[in-house]
């Protein structure tokens, strides 16, 4: 990728002046070379002459956002979503790193897939993009898949899953925590006991019986769970729950982790404030994997996510052509996007409720994804010598969701229509500017050199 | 009422009206020339995406009874298998200016879907929507139960609702949209519900539903209905570990002779027997049970053409007399009388 001559070079230095460090005291920043090269009183006496300066006064400086779990879609479902479009909506969302989930066509289930994927994320310039592998051949649950190679590609592959089907065999399951420990892998799993759920289509419960939809019931998810514990404990392994949707699977994460077990957890924005009585409407924008739940597992989500038996919020965004769910509910496709909505949700359901501080908003979505996956240069304090990938948020900001403006190709956001807190003002890359006013700015130019060894990060 | 999707959002009030407009188009069907020019003009679909010659032949009737055009639209052999949406067939009808499109799908929710989506302006009807709801059964279920209590009664039935009734339901709760509609529709009309059948077969969530559960049909008996209807026992259900055998499930949930007998043990005199057809004889029913006095299958069949027709009268020639409105008025003068020779 080329950035054509006639486009100015973007300003190398920024000072953004007075934003809220985590939200606590008001100070500056300097971003200079790819990292924060100052903070505090420091900042304007190191700026030269020409940088950009920033009026963040009412601002929030956080750490940009991590996730775990984006869907790109890319390869083989362009019409849905690209490496391009996703990353742009990353942006936006307050993202500087995403994770490329693996259910692509083909699977990216060998070093090729992973660094086509990879490239395409440096090509794009919007954020990191980090492919996950996946952990059987074709997402087939029979075979692992090369995770070695993947791992040691250029794309350095931490994280695996099979995500969209549970890696159901415990053996292969077992076998798979054992292997990624070679290279401190993580498997992510997508807890879902798959003859509990054959066409399962809702969570099974009081709204269920009424629609006549067969439900997805919720042992369906804490069974795995439970199983899946147990066996990262025996083979002391990393286990990472994506999408926990229950109650009960709260429970089971917090005596694991009473215990020692090393396993971390994972809920999506719209798990924190859906609830399944939406499903009344029957309109697939609601339909999910796994589904909208009751209202006493959305309350047992946020507060698993305010004490830390949750780890991180990853947005599960799953865009899907408006075919795919202008359709009946039974054949209409499962997943939301979510990349746009994500920090506003979050804002609304932990922070405005005052579950979580700024501070903990950052551990949840920055801090602690970065560090399940493995990503040094991301989810660091805002401090001198730190790499600059940071946000700034205006919390007083009120705004209703239209999914026809956003970035994303998916329009299926079930916040349609609703007034959320919280805008994305500026979103920093790698010390570049890609958000600025609220709005699309440049990408980061391709760190792609002429052998494109060049990894994303290398500041 | 602008749709018919489910009972469980029609009002006592309009469900009351559908039942005693449909008493009218009884006596309709009892002259010698059985048609009303009401809806003369007007196209009513029957769109089935599932097999059903009797409730689409039902329909049928009772859109011509009322002098509306009719298109049936059988999903099989048609665009739609060969993979048509939903969307493009609704628009496909919308363009042949359908007034009201009766619709039978494997899906639930798709009427609900049609009636939401903004693809099409015509009046829905759920002819039956995958195992949600079947609203037309369960108000020719209804009309049959108040016809036969104002008998009991000794009084009209027209103006009356199901209050001090009792209804046992019977068989495969999970999958009806039979037993989902009854559950709601007959306890809006002041019925006391009671369900029986295999827990397997039962819903999670049953618990929230206004109605007594018995896992024992001789249990349920024993609390003396008025009405025992049954469920018909889908062939798919019967291989699928919801119980051991057919045998067993017929031993303790069907409607034998030995339960037949049992009504007269229990003096039981009026309690009536009822299915929706077809019915599985020797599974679910036994023949002496379906072919006894009690029994009022071939009455569901005959009030079934007089609850669509009234179901598309409302819909379609508008109604004065919505919720909105309070007064109550004679019927009579909104429906013209056929010409007699």
């Amino acid at each position: 990728m080329t950035t054509p001559a006639s486009t100015p070079a973007a300003p190398t230095q920024y000072l953004i002046r007075g934003a809220s460090l985590l939200g606590r005291d008001a100070g500056d920043l300097l971003l200079r070379d790819g990292v924060i090269a100052a903070v505090g009183s420091a900042a304007a006496g190191e700026a030269s002459p020409d940088a950009a300066i920033i009026d963040a006064a009412g601002l929030v400086a956080l750490p940009g956002m991590v996730d775990l779990h984006t869907h790109l879609r890319e390869p083989g479902r362009e019409d849905a979503e690209t490496v391009e479009t996703g990353s742009r909506a990353a942006a936006l969302g307050g993202f500087t790193a995403i994770h490329a989930m693996a259910n692509s066509s083909p699977v990216a289930d060998t070093a090729g897939v992973v660094e086509q994927v990879y490239r395409l994320g440096l090509a794009s310039g919007w954020v990191e993009v980090r492919p996950v592998g996946a952990v059987t051949v074709g997402l087939g649950g029979e075979r692992l898949a090369e995770l070695g190679a993947m791992a040691e590609s250029r794309a350095s592959v931490r994280v695996f899953s099979d995500d969209g089907i549970c890696v159901s065999d415990p053996v292969l399951m077992r076998r798979a925590l054992e292997y990624v420990k070679a290279f401190d892998g993580v498997i992510a799993q997508h807890a879902q006991e798959p003859r509990l759920t054959e066409g399962a289509q809702m969570n099974e419960g009081d709204v269920s019986a009424v629609l006549g939809l067969t439900g997805w019931p919720a042992v369906a998810e804490e069974s795995i769970i439970a199983r899946d514990v147990l066996l990262a404990q025996h083979v002391g392994s990393r286990l990472h729950v994506c999408h926990v949707s229950t109650a009960g699977s709260v429970e089971i994460i917090r005596w694991a982790k009473a215990r020692g077990i090393h396993v971390t957890a994972e809920v999506t924005p719209h798990h924190l404030l859906l609830t399944d009585d939406l499903v009344r409407s029957y309109d697939p924008v609601y339909k999910v994997n796994p589904p909208l739940r009751t209202p006493d597992d959305v309350s047992a989500l946020r507060a698993a996510l305010a004490d830390g038996t949750i780890d991180v919020v990853g947005t599960d965004h799953a865009p899907h052509p408006s075919e795919h769910k202008e359709c009946e509910w039974a054949q209409a496709a499962m997943g939301m996007t979510g990349l746009e909505t994500a920090l506003s949700v979050v804002q609304h359901a932990m922070v405005e409720t005052g579950l979580l501080d700024w501070e903990g908003f950052a551990r949840v979505t920055s801090v602690t994804p970065a560090r399940i996956g493995r990503l040094a240069h991301q989810g660091r304090p805002l401090a001198a010598g730190e790499p600059a990938n940071l946000i700034l948020v205006d919390p007083t900001a009120r705004w209703t969701v239209d999914p026809s403006t956003m970035a994303t190709k998916g329009r299926n956001s079930p916040f349609r229509g609703l007034e959320l807190p919280g805008s994305v003002r500026a979103t920093f890359f790698a010390g570049h500017a890609t958000v600025l006013d609220g709005r699309l700015a440049t990408p980061r130019p391709a760190a792609l050199g002429a052998t494109g060894e060049a990894p994303a990060w290398s500041i | 009422m602008k749709h018919l999707l489910s009972t469980q959002d029609l009002s006592a009030r309009n469900a009351l009206r559908l039942l005693d407009v449909a008493e009218e188009m009884a006596a309709v069907g009892e002259r010698e020339i059985k048609k009303l020019p009401a809806l003369r003009g007007r196209t009513v679909v029957n769109l089935f995406f599932e097999d059903s010659t009797r409730t689409r032949i039902s329909f049928e009737a009772a859109a011509k009874r009322l002098s509306a055009d009719v298109i049936n639209f059988a999903a099989k052999g048609s665009s739609v298998s060969k993979g048509e949406s939903l969307k493009d067939t609704a628009q496909t009808l919308e363009a042949m200016s359908a007034d009201a499109v009766v619709i039978r799908h494997p899906a639930s929710g798709a009427p609900a879907r049609l009636a939401a989506s903004g693809w099409i302006d015509a009046a829905v009807v759920n002819a039956g929507d995958g195992t949600h709801e079947h609203p037309t059964q369960a108000l020719l279920d209804a009309f049959t139960l108040r016809r036969h209590w104002a008998q009991v009664g000794g009084t009209a039935s027209a103006g009356t609702d199901l209050t001090g009734m009792k209804v046992l339901i019977v068989g495969d709760v999970l999958h009806s949209r039979v037993a989902r509609s009854n559950v709601w529709l007959l306890t809006t009309l002041g019925a006391e519900v009671l369900l029986a059948g295999p827990p397997t077969l039962l819903p999670v969530g049953v618990g929230a539903w206004p109605c007594t559960v018995f896992y024992n049909l001789d249990d349920a008996l024993a609390e003396r209905p008025d009405a025992v209807m049954m469920l018909r026992l889908q062939a798919e259900r019967m291989n699928a570990a919801f119980f051991p055998s057919t045998r067993e499930y017929s031993r303790r949930w069907g409607f034998d002779d030995g339960r037949l007998a049992l009504l007269d043990t229990l003096g039981l005199d009026d309690t009536v027997i009822m299915h929706p057809g077809p019915m599985n004889r020797g599974l679910e029913i036994s023949s002496a049970a379906a072919d006894s006095p009690r029994s009022t299958v071939l009455a569901q069949v005959r009030n079934g053409v007089s609850v669509r027709m009234a179901t598309l009268y409302l819909l379609l020639a508008g109604d004065p007399h919505d919720d909105t409105h309070d007064q109550h008025d004679d019927l009579t003068v909104l429906i013209p009388e056929g010409r007699t020779p």
